[in-house]
């Protein structure tokens, strides 16, 4: 039958897992705080407070 | 009879298309109706073919007077209008629910009827939580998300009279659901319990809600796409998946409502799990953020408290939901490797949690006298606060050493009410609280006092029910697993139930208070709707309070 | 105009392939192995398919939803191990579509009810559950014992059943209809085709206490009594390497 045993799976997840999900996140992370997005982000948080009653056409 | 209208130049294509389907649809369910030898099957069929006979003569009612025309000027609100009727309506018919099974189990002596076996425990209790998460809580999203969507996207709805076509189809999908639990056609997998063909008329329905709006986002005039919006699809496709993986099932015939799971035993129960806590995860969490992300900032007048933090959590939280499943399993026969990753991403679900808890909550830095003054917005803080404390006791059940204790106790039952009642329920409550009088064009809610005494005796009716299950369930946890000094079991099964009866009764009073304060809040929205309209500042009169099919618009 | 336009629409896609990809790692990595890993599931002796008659009786604990009281699923701790029996393997439900593990006790557990109680105490129960424990909040199932069994689709159910994994054979699924009926037949002997084909341990005889009906309880009670009965526990060696998941 087919070699592959709990063994493999958990080298797999716990290693290149770990690694993968952390990188993965640092990235994240790092497009949030980037100091160029920081003026998009506030426009964008403004959003909801200023919409009108009827949509731009 | 259809490209007869079609021709007609008046007639829009999304409302021929519509028409065009609905026929189609009724006549499939005669046909499906007609030949059935099942009569469970045949029942749903005449559901079926009433709901589409009924929408195809609506249709033709208004295609024929030409009123299915959308106008790009003026949002869709007609159906946001009817999502919060509905929603309304599902959440008091959901909780009276779940306060009939509670006495059910306060006292089997009364409540349980032998000659009416669809009033039995065990097939309402699928109705009392399909009514309260996929009735009540769905229409709450569908209704905020087409909402918000047009807002923050400065666009009409996309899909015509398609929205339309969302909301109805979902309404045929819950009563659908809701009579096939009591007539006994359920495939009891936890809140997926609704059989084969429902499963498909679900997937029908929800890839049009996707479309819509999908297609509202391409149509924006807005560069970027509010993180409101990030939350509500994250729930739709993610939903969507979730629906289709779980519910893969060979039904016995095509004409029988019966079907079997494509998965089986242990398979079965992580593939349901996966799709079970996600529910939790994607349906009561991301979408319930999204509507958070945007009811909150708009109702104190304050943006969001860190749009950065937003963004980190959500991409955090819908990527470790996704793995905490398999704490529902644990010390079953699923094995340990399994268990364990779904318990090690279950306490680092907590991080992202607490992050959506503190964006919300600090939004409303610098203007917290709105919690004296505002018995809304105290609403939905009161909601982020449970949210906060559901997230962080759910990370802590899901430790194995505790779960050993909770599982299969009344405190899994209190920890999903904190979650259901407190933040999926009052976050709702708070958002319908502000979209009635701007759908409505009031100024004003009928009555604060009424909302007050909405929110003081709900609060007190939840804190009554969790309380009661913590005791409950820790109660009978100890007492299964009590010894006597002999080394014997102390306690037999049955001397638990009994120990439980006070807990059941205040539970009974907990959820009947709840019930009350949303009858409160329909009466006081059903005011508000009558109060007179205000002097409009454009030049188009207020809507009409209930919109027929699509004519208000 | 448009080309800006859709580059907007393209980031739209691009958030909704993220969502799609970010949801989808969890479920693949936790999920698949579970089809692969040999040792997902322990080899046990005994466990068969159900009989025509368990399965119907399936059929009616899932109509009714008794997944919302009762688990069927013994944790390996000591209270439970000594309340219920041995815990609960991966085996047992192997043919279970779907699985009714459960995730609340508001009854007791029933993963190892079979052979427990009698078949008249089951129809007692059933039918009043509080004349025979007075402290019970179970529903009554009167009408089960009032309602004539349904078994017009029972080889589509099994075949339906082999389709998604369950080892029927041709003949079984041909014969369910007969097997079924010889299973309340306390008198069909030992030589009936039910028991070649589903071996002899299979439990024969009339279950309601009403010979002249095949009802509902007939077929409930069947499935109750044979409940994690199929594996003998005298052969199942826990501490086998192969056995340790």
């Amino acid at each position: 039958m087919s070699g592959l045993t709990y063994e493999t799976v958990a080298r797999f997840a716990q290693q290149g897992g770990t690694v993968f999900f952390g990188l993965m996140f640092f990235c994240g992370l790092i497009y949030a705080l980037w100091p160029r997005h920081k003026q998009a982000f506030q426009r964008l948080a403004q959003l909801p407070l200023e919409d009108d009653e009827a949509p731009h056409v | 009879m259809t490209q007869a209208i079609a021709r007609r130049d008046e007639a829009p294509l999304d409302a021929v298309a519509l028409y065009t389907f609905t026929g189609l649809a009724a006549f499939a369910a005669l046909l499906a109706t007609a030949f059935t030898k099942d009569p469970s099957f045949r029942f749903h069929g005449y559901v079926m073919l009433t709901a589409f006979i009924v929408a195809f003569l609506a249709l033709t009612a208004a295609l024929g007077s030409n009123r299915l025309r959308s106008d790009q000027t003026r949002y869709a609100d007609g159906v946001i209008r009817a999502g919060v009727i509905a929603t309304m309506f599902w959440a008091i018919a959901g909780l009276a629910a779940g306060a009939l099974i509670a006495s059910q189990l306060s006292w089997p002596r009364i409540f349980y009827f032998p000659d009416a076996p669809w009033l039995n425990f065990g097939r309402l209790r699928p109705l009392h939580t399909s009514a309260v998460i996929f009735a009540f809580g769905g229409n709450a999203l569908i209704a905020t998300s087409f909402y918000v969507v047009q807002r923050t996207c400065r666009a009409r709805l996309a899909g015509g009279v398609w929205p339309w076509f969302v909301f109805w189809g979902y309404q045929l999908f819950i009563v659908l659901a809701a009579t096939g639990y009591m007539a006994g056609i359920t495939q009891s997998r936890e809140y997926a319990e609704p059989e084969w063909y429902v499963d498909i008329w679900l997937t029908i329905v929800w890839v049009a809600y996707l479309l819509v709006f999908l297609g509202t986002i391409w149509k924006r005039k807005e560069p970027h796409i509010y993180v409101a919006n990030w939350f509500y699809l994250a729930f739709i496709v993610t939903i969507a998946i979730l629906h289709l993986i779980n519910n893969a099932a060979v039904p016995v015939g095509l004409l029988e409502a019966k079907s079997y799971s494509a998965f089986s035993g242990v398979q079965d129960a992580l593939v349901q799990w996966w799709y079970g806590h996600n529910a939790v995860g994607f349906f009561l969490t991301a979408g319930f953020l999204g509507m958070m992300y945007y009811f909150v900032p708009k109702r104190v007048d304050r943006p969001v408290y860190s749009y950065r933090l937003s963004i980190v959590h959500f991409w955090s939280l819908i990527f470790i939901y996704i793995w905490a499943g398999p704490h529902h399993l644990h010390y079953t026969a699923l094995p340990q490797w399994a268990q364990t990753l779904g318990m090690t991403f279950s306490i680092m679900l907590w991080m992202p949690s607490w992050g959506g808890m503190i964006n919300g909550l600090m939004t409303l830095s610098g203007a917290w006298d709105k919690l004296r003054t505002d018995p809304v917005v105290r609403m939905m803080v009161v909601a982020i606060a449970f949210y906060g404390m559901a997230t962080f006791e759910g990370p802590l059940m899901s430790i194995r050493a505790v779960n050993a204790l909770s599982h299969y106790t009344d405190w899994t039952i209190g920890h999903v009410h904190s979650g259901a009642l407190g933040w999926v329920g009052f976050i709702s409550f708070g958002a319908i609280y502000c979209m009635v009088p701007w759908l409505w064009k009031k100024d004003r809610l009928y009555s604060n006092q009424l909302v007050e005494w909405h929110f003081w005796i709900a609060t007190t009716g939840i804190l009554l029910y969790i309380a009661a299950m913590w005791v409950s369930g820790i109660m009978e946890g100890l007492m299964w697993r009590e010894y006597t000094p002999q080394g014997y079991l102390a306690n037999a099964f049955v001397e638990t139930v009994a120990a439980k009866h006070i807990e059941n009764v205040i539970r009974t009073v907990g959820g009947l208070m709840y019930l009350s304060g949303a009858v409160i809040m329909a009466y006081n929205l059903w005011r508000t709707v009558r109060l007179p309209g205000v002097v409009s500042t454009t030049s188009s009169p207020a809507a009409p309070p209930m919109p027929a099919l699509a004519a208000a618009e | 105009m448009w080309k800006a336009h859709a580059k907007f629409e393209r980031h739209s896609f691009v958030l909704l392939i993220g969502i799609i990809l970010v949801v989808s790692i969890g479920g693949l990595v936790e999920i698949s192995p579970l089809f692969y890993l040999e040792s997902t599931i322990e080899k046990v002796d005994g466990v068969r398919p159900y009989t025509p008659l368990e399965q119907a009786g399936r059929d009616i604990y899932v109509r009714e939803g008794c997944y919302g009281c009762h688990s069927q699923m013994i944790r390996p701790l000591r209270d439970e191990v000594e309340r219920y029996g041995h815990y609960s393997l991966a085996a047992e439900s192997m043919y279970d579509h779907p699985f009714q593990w459960g995730s609340k006790r508001t009854g007791p557990d029933l993963a190892r009810v079979g052979g427990k109680y009698s078949d008249s105490w089951h129809v007692q129960h059933l039918t009043d559950p509080r004349s025979v424990v007075p402290e019970s909040n179970m529903p009554p199932y009167k009408f089960l014992a009032e309602t004539d069994l349904d078994y017009r689709a029972i080889e589509q159910r099994l075949a339906t059943l082999k389709v998604v994994g369950v080892p029927y054979s041709k003949a079984e699924i041909t014969n369910a209809k007969a097997d079924l009926e010889t299973q309340v037949d306390a008198f069909a002997g030992e030589k009936s085709g039910l028991k070649t084909r589903y071996g002899t341990k299979v439990q024969q005889r009339d279950y309601d206490g009403d010979p002249q009906r095949l009802t509902e309880m007939d077929a409930l009670i069947a499935y109750l009594q044979v409940l994690g009965t199929m594996v003998d526990f005298r052969t199942y060696k826990a501490e086998d390497p192969r056995n340790l998941r």
